[in-house]
């Protein structure tokens, strides 16, 4: 932005694609969705799926805790430096979207602190379905939701469900116990997004989180190609 | 002098990251010191004539154009709890990001690079309002306003107060608001000839002990 081309020393504002060094920050991508969907379980498995190839960092929402940061400190997905949570009064979708400044605050400490970033992953604490991330904080969302939250999330839509540029749909193992309708799910999201992409994943499964891994590295590799 | 920039930079949705922050209204909910209507009144004329008049006193100057980096030390000085100086501090810089992109200054810009963590909330409001074309007085009310409008809709949220109460609460205060920012305009202008001594130095004690305390609770809704 014009402020950061006078003045290379001062930090960026919302959201720039280059460092105060005139390089091309990290993609930041955000994970939204219900209470206890699999949002931090699906950071945790992307950590350990792309920490090899990537270098990347985790923001967290928490609503009243740090308990998702805790979660991943204790899996040790990453080193501690590269996991920050962000205190949200309350109201987790106020912090990704109408008031993202703790949050920006949080993505340049880390990338200060142990960049150059090449992935940023920002959690959401458990909200509701119209919590979506400002693009002002980052590039990419994706939507959690799970089978056991009832199959007619993907139909009753939202913002969420309807605009993320990625939904998930979590916890398939659990389908039968729950009479979920996996293919109904699939149309209903299909109807509500149209091209957007939509997986179906189980973590407890045999490929976890493998495909939306490989939708992470496909953003990754557009941001970096944008250069 | 535009009087619509006040609108926006007094705005409760201004995105400076105060939504996070209760303005110790969540350990005084906590302490049973605020269980209701008329005790948030209390608690709110008690911080309004404390933090607020300092917090408005520091706006005021810094909106006159007086050194920021003094400014700072004296708000430094004025706050015994480090926890509120590293809220004041945070929250200072989530405003900075918030002025720059809406009011570019090379003021603004200069004060970044001095404090790349942060100054104090009052001192980066002030030239703020410096910035947005508006005077002493606009930036000691936005202070003194928002030192009372943080815990009364933190309280909103914490006691499920019902909201009419707590606007209420708000309105009634508007005269002492008027009070205080007279006092603290007045405290600012001297500063050009006495330095910073001459800004009020009142304190809270039990805000800075429970904020202390609020910033060690492993589980709580606001950052402070
Ligand atoms: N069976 C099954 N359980 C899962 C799966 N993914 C996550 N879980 C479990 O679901 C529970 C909630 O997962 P989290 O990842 O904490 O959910 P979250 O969306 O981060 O929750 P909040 O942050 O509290 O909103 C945990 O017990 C996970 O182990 C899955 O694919 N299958
Ligand atoms: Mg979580």
């Amino acid at each position: 932005m014009h402020l950061d081309h006078s003045h290379p020393a001062t930090p960026a504002v919302s959201a720039d694609a280059h460092r105060p060094d005139g390089t091309r920050r990290a993609v930041r991508i955000g994970l939204g969705g219900p209470v206890g969907s699999g949002k931090t379980a699906t950071v945790a498995a992307l950590c350990r799926a792309l920490r090899d190839e990537l270098s990347l960092a985790v923001v967290t929402n928490d609503i009243y805790t740090r308990e998702d940061a805790e979660f991943l400190l204790r899996e040790a997905v990453l080193p501690p430096e590269r996991i920050t949570a962000v205190e949200t009064g309350a109201c987790p979708h106020t912090a990704i979207r109408d008031d993202i400044s703790a949050n920006l605050e949080a993505v340049e400490d880390l990338e200060d602190a142990v960049g150059p970033l090449d992935l940023i992953l920002l959690e959401s604490g458990g909200d509701n379905l119209t919590a979506t991330f400002s693009k002002g904080l980052v590039d990419a969302q994706i939507f959690v939701i799970d089978v056991a939250g009832g199959d007619d999330i993907p139909r009753k839509g939202g913002p969420g469900v309807t605009t993320a540029d990625l939904l998930v749909v979590n916890k398939t193992d659990l389908a039968p116990y729950v009479g979920s309708d996996l293919a109904r799910m699939a149309a209903d999201a299909k109807a509500a997004r149209g091209e957007l992409p939509v997986v179906f994943q189980s973590l407890r499964g045999e490929s976890g989180v493998a495909e939306v891994a490989g939708w992470v590295r496909q953003r990754h590799a557009a941001w970096t190609a944008q250069a | 002098m535009s009087r619509a920039a006040l609108l926006v930079l007094a705005d409760g949705r201004f995105p400076a990251g105060g939504h996070a922050h209760s303005g110790g209204a969540e350990a005084a909910v906590r302490a049973g010191r605020i269980t209701g209507v008329a005790d948030l009144a209390d608690f709110c004329r008690g911080r309004l004539h404390t933090a607020g008049l300092v917090a408005a006193a520091l706006a005021g100057a810094a909106a006159l154009g007086r050194d920021p980096v003094e400014l700072d030390a004296a708000a430094d000085a004025r706050t015994p709890s480090p926890a509120l100086r590293l809220a004041a501090r945070k929250l200072g810089r989530q405003l900075m990001r918030a002025a720059r992109a809406t009011w570019p200054a090379p003021e603004l810009d200069a004060l970044a690079r001095e404090f790349p963590k942060g100054a104090h909330q009052p001192v980066v409001l002030g030239l703020t309002a410096r910035a947005a074309g508006l005077g002493p007085e606009e930036a000691a009310y936005c202070a003194a306003y928002e030192s009372v409008s943080g815990p009364a809709t933190a309280t909103v949220r914490l006691l499920s107060l019902d909201p009419f109460d707590a606007t209420a609460v708000l309105a009634r205060l508007a005269p002492e608001l008027d009070q205080v920012v007279e006092r603290a305009v007045a405290a600012a202008r001297r500063v050009a000839a006495e330095g910073v001594d001459a800004l009020p130095a009142c304190s809270a004690p039990l805000l800075e002990i429970a904020a202390e305390a609020h910033a060690a609770w492993p589980v709580r809704l606001f950052a402070s």
